[in-house]
């Protein structure tokens, strides 16, 4: 019925082009169409944050969004914050601290606490509880994400010190 | 999980938008933030062939804080909101009712706009801006007009807005005196089990003005004109607070959800009140 539109967004760094009927929610243009699977579906109700990216600056919640709204965007995953080789200080504190068990929510938690961290380097408890409110987790009864955002946010700003 | 199909448009100013409102009618409609509308059209309940995203609009998207008003436009956000430091500190009950709507994510995308124009009672900003007397701009085919935030809201989704109008902006008088935005949820992100926007204005130890609106305790928000009036030429000690929360379980009509029955409603209908009142005269 609809008609498919030509979609240019930026993934991960990477220049992508396909059409796609606009109602394609971002979610599913990441994981099915992009092979990009690290961004989860955890509901259908926008309340549990495991499909969270980073679109120009803001986290957003993709299963929120369809694609004809990021067309023109430039979308970050969890696949372009590190990689196994070279983690990033967030993947290495979660790792660290046992801030995941199914992993499930994890690609949400840590794309999301990656732009806490850029807009309040220093956070406190609260700051971090209440920052990463929009993300669920069933299993880790979130202790251990704080204690991994709290390691990272200390690892990042001493290395910040190290490079000024 | 999946919506049906439908027609796209992104157009570049207000004028594309009316266009399309025209040609489609009641089979258009704008999204803002689309943080209601998506969730809403992935339940498809609701149906839009042909939607507007408003998104590259100009001109929706700035905060004016004059000496008198303050006009946000219909675009900003409630993460906008939040950061803006000259908002803060001219109308700070905007900020303290925007933390207590919805998550990180949903506040990056969600609008002013959005949240006031969609008609859901469980959303927050209109309660608010009936408390503040706020105006909102609608424009349409025959041009521009504002409305009252009191007069806006008739029933559930169902607001004085035309089909072919889009909201365009918030128009708020400058607010004075102590605030307060009290709200009870089941925990974040939900929508209140009672809430209450309060501003208070105190001289010596008499209030002299009181403006009290609820959140989600009738199909509208509403505005008890005879709850803030309890208020006046008291100095806001209990007998005042039972006045006035007595004035505002008159007004309300709460319904039975799973966030509780009417009788529950109602009693913590008055708890927040008392506590929003309160801690606005401290502030006052």
């Amino acid at each position: 019925m609809s008609n498919k539109m030509h979609i240019k967004m930026n993934v991960n760094g990477k220049d992508e082009e396909f059409l796609a009927e606009p109602r394609e929610l971002l979610i599913y243009t990441l994981r099915e169409r992009l092979n990009i699977t690290g961004p989860h579906i955890g509901c259908d109700t926008s309340h549990c944050g495991a499909c969270t990216v980073t679109i120009d600056g803001k986290s957003v919640k993709a299963c929120t969004m369809f694609v004809a709204q990021a067309s023109g965007s430039s979308v970050t995953t969890i696949e372009g914050i590190g990689t196994p080789d070279s983690l990033h200080p967030l993947q290495e504190a979660f790792k660290e601290h046992h801030g995941l068990q199914c992993g499930y929510c994890t690609p949400g938690m840590i794309t999301r606490a990656t732009k806490l961290l850029e807009e309040n380097p220093n956070p406190t408890e609260e700051d971090i509880r209440f920052g990463m409110a929009g993300n669920i987790c069933r299993c880790t009864g979130y202790q251990n994400i704080v204690k991994s955002i709290q390691a990272a946010a200390v690892e990042m700003s001493s290395a910040k010190e190290a490079a000024e | 999980m999946i919506p049906a199909a439908f027609e796209y448009y992104r157009p570049q100013d207000m004028a594309g938008v009316l266009a399309i409102l025209g040609e489609h009618g009641d089979d258009a409609r704008v999204m803002a933030g689309g943080h209601s509308l998506i969730p809403m059209m992935k339940l498809r309940m609701a149906d839009v062939p042909h939607l507007i995203d408003l998104q590259d609009v100009g001109g929706m998207s700035d905060i004016v804080v004059g000496a008198d008003e303050i006009r946000i436009g219909a675009m900003v956000t409630q993460a906008d909101i939040i950061d803006n430091t000259e908002l803060r500190s001219a109308a700070p009950i905007l900020r303290e009712a925007a933390l207590q709507i919805a998550d990180p994510q949903v506040r990056y995308m969600g609008t002013v706009g959005g949240n006031v124009a969609s008609g859901d009672p469980g959303n927050d900003m209109p309660g608010l801006m009936q408390c503040l007397n706020t105006r909102f701009t609608l424009i349409g085919a025959d041009g521009e007009r504002e409305v009252d935030a009191r007069e806006f809201y008739e029933a559930a989704y169902m607001t004085t807005r035309e089909d072919d109008e889009v909201l365009t902006a918030v128009i708020i008088p400058t607010p004075a005196g102590g605030y307060a935005y009290e709200k009870q949820k089941r925990k974040i992100g939900d929508y209140a089990t009672a809430a209450a926007a309060v501003q208070i204005i105190k001289d010596g130890d008499t209030c002299t003005s009181a403006a009290i609106a609820m959140t989600n305790l009738s199909d509208t928000p509403i505005y008890s004109e005879a709850a803030g009036a309890a208020l006046v030429g008291t100095s806001v000690d209990d007998a005042a607070l039972a006045a006035a929360t007595a004035a505002m379980l008159n007004d309300i009509d709460p319904s039975e959800d799973n966030r509780g029955p009417i009788a529950f409603k109602k009693h913590v209908a008055a708890v927040i009140l008392r506590r929003a009142i309160t801690r606005a005269w401290s502030r006052a």
